[in-house]
């Protein structure tokens, strides 16, 4: 089997701020749908990212965060096995970011001959 | 006065153990079966001499003495051994000094401890780690392990002797590892540990009393590790708390009849309550450090069905358990019954939309549950697919448990 990488991108959302009770939901949703992933045998590893940061441009100017100028941001991924980009696209149905508007990107993770 | 019937076999099983482990630190790994040797004539001359004066007043140290002397004996007569092993035993300056064995509380502990690494060496496949273990460790009989096994007693015995001999080669010395090395074979032991108390508690041999004892003997050799500082950590306590919940449904598990009686239609009047405390008890003590291991999360989710509670909470609770077990180490069985925990938190039909994503088509678990889910819904897709369970299924335990929802299904 070959590996994919999901990337979850969304538009950010600085004025959210939810409630006990809805990150709790998120975090369920987001774990039933890795789960149901992993039942399959098909999970590799997986990563949230923290929305803050900073940003390093190529004339050594860092800008506060990674969404200084964009209009979406990057907040995590997934590795999943699959034979090939169809099957890892079925994997990607349901995933929560969906639900926020944002969309999942599947790229295949290539592997280098030495 | 005859001797007890069950009191010998457990004190020479206990004894064997402790015995052997002293003595073979004392000779050198290579010469365990010197060791062996010694013990078996210990306890055959207990057997004889007992039979006929009865029990002594405390058997311990009377097969403590008879072994000691066995021992001198042997040093006395094997030059070799003499060479090499009285000089530690002797203090350097009394010549005339009394051999002295140290089957002291202490020692007789740490001689186990190191048995355990040792014969838990990763260089040794693990059935054979777990059947040294039970001939070793536990005092075992060939016999009782070729029946745990459901084996013979020329494969067992060809099973440890190739391992020996192994150790052997290798030059593998009986010490219990250094600190560097310690984690590492620690989950090694653990792993062996974990897999004698499976074949106790799901094995197929109708022997009861042998299972039990499979489950004991692996929850006192795993509690012995808790009680050396070294590795009394969290991942151990784990396993014992994991150990300790599925040995309290131990008597619920079987009917009269030796028939297995699943999870929910159990007599929890059966369950030890006792059992279910000390595995609250370590369960707490595990949940130190950063680490979720896979006995962590298999212990919660043991924790949970020891709960009588049947509402949709408590099956959500194991759902997010099983997700991340799932994420730590995929095994078929985890992905079948967290797709059962989804059928209970949500509904069978998403259930079934899961389950038919396994596809684990060899697996005749994998057809039982899909009966399952399908019971309410459509009773005659269960049948189906519990008939196919059938075809599938490996041994007469798992063919009676499909069996039993067939016929529930006629009625």
């Amino acid at each position: 089997m070959k590996e994919f990488m999901m990337i979850f991108r969304m538009a950010p959302m600085q004025d959210f701020q939810p409630t006990p009770e809805q990150m709790q939901e998120s975090i369920k949703q987001w774990q039933d749908w890795i789960g149901g992933i992993a039942a399959q045998g098909k999970f590799v590893s997986t990563n949230q990212l923290s929305f803050d940061g900073k940003t390093l441009k190529p004339d050594g100017v860092i800008t506060d965060g990674p969404y200084a100028e964009v209009k979406e941001i990057v907040g995590g991924y997934i590795i999943v096995k699959a034979d090939n980009l169809d099957d890892a696209m079925t994997l990607a149905e349901n995933c929560p970011v969906l639900f926020f508007g944002g969309h999942v990107e599947v790229r295949e993770i290539m592997v280098l001959n030495p | 006065m005859q001797p007890n019937q069950e009191l010998i076999p457990h004190l020479f099983r206990n004894e064997f153990s402790k015995i052997v482990a002293v003595l073979t630190q004392l000779f050198g790994l290579e010469n365990m079966e010197i060791a062996e040797d010694i013990v078996s004539d210990t306890f055959l001359l207990a057997a004889e001499t007992w039979g006929k004066k009865g029990v002594p007043e405390n058997p311990t140290a009377w097969l403590y003495t008879v072994a000691k002397n066995k021992t001198k004996d042997l040093l006395k007569r094997n030059q070799l051994f003499n060479k090499k092993i009285a000089p530690k035993l002797v203090p350097a300056q009394a010549e005339s000094a009394e051999i002295e064995i140290d089957l002291t509380e202490k020692n007789i502990t740490d001689s186990q401890l190191q048995m355990m690494f040792t014969l838990c060496h990763p260089c040794i496949p693990t059935e054979a780690q777990v059947g040294l273990s039970l001939r070793i460790l536990c005092g075992f009989g060939i016999d009782e392990i070729a029946e745990a096994f459901l084996s013979n007693k020329e494969t067992i015995n060809k099973r440890l002797f190739r391992a020996k001999e192994k150790l052997r080669i290798e030059g593998i010395k009986m010490e219990i590892p250094a600190e560097a090395e310690i984690e590492k074979r620690l989950a090694a032991v653990l792993t062996t540990l974990y897999l004698l108390f499976n074949e106790g508690y799901y094995s197929s041999t109708q022997n009861l009393p042998l299972r039990k004892d499979l489950c004991i003997e692996s929850m006192r050799l795993t509690l012995m590790l808790i009680e050396y500082k070294p590795t009394n950590q969290p991942l151990v306590n784990a396993l014992l708390s994991l150990m300790c919940f599925h040995a309290s449904r131990f008597d619920a598990r079987l009917n009269p009849h030796g028939e297995i009686v699943l999870y929910e239609d159990q007599d929890t009047s059966l369950w030890d309550a006792e059992l279910i405390k000390r595995g609250e008890y370590y369960l707490y003590k595990a949940a130190v450090g950063n680490e979720l291991s896979k006995y962590h999360i298999e212990a919660a989710i043991a924790y949970w069905h020891t709960q009588k509670i049947n509402e949709a909470e408590k099956w959500n609770n194991i759902l997010q358990l099983y997700n991340k077990l799932l994420q730590v180490e995929y095994s078929p069985v985890a992905a079948l019954n967290r797709t059962y925990a989804l059928a209970r938190a949500q509904s069978p039909n998403i259930a079934i939309k899961e389950a038919e994503k396994l596809k684990l088509i060899n697996n005749h678990l994998y057809f039982s549950l899909l009966g399952e889910l399908h019971l309410d819904i459509a009773p005659n897709k269960a049948l189906e697919y519990f008939q196919l369970a059938l075809s599938k299924a490996k041994n007469d335990n798992d063919r009676q448990v499909i069996q039993a929802k067939i016929d529930k299904l006629a009625c």
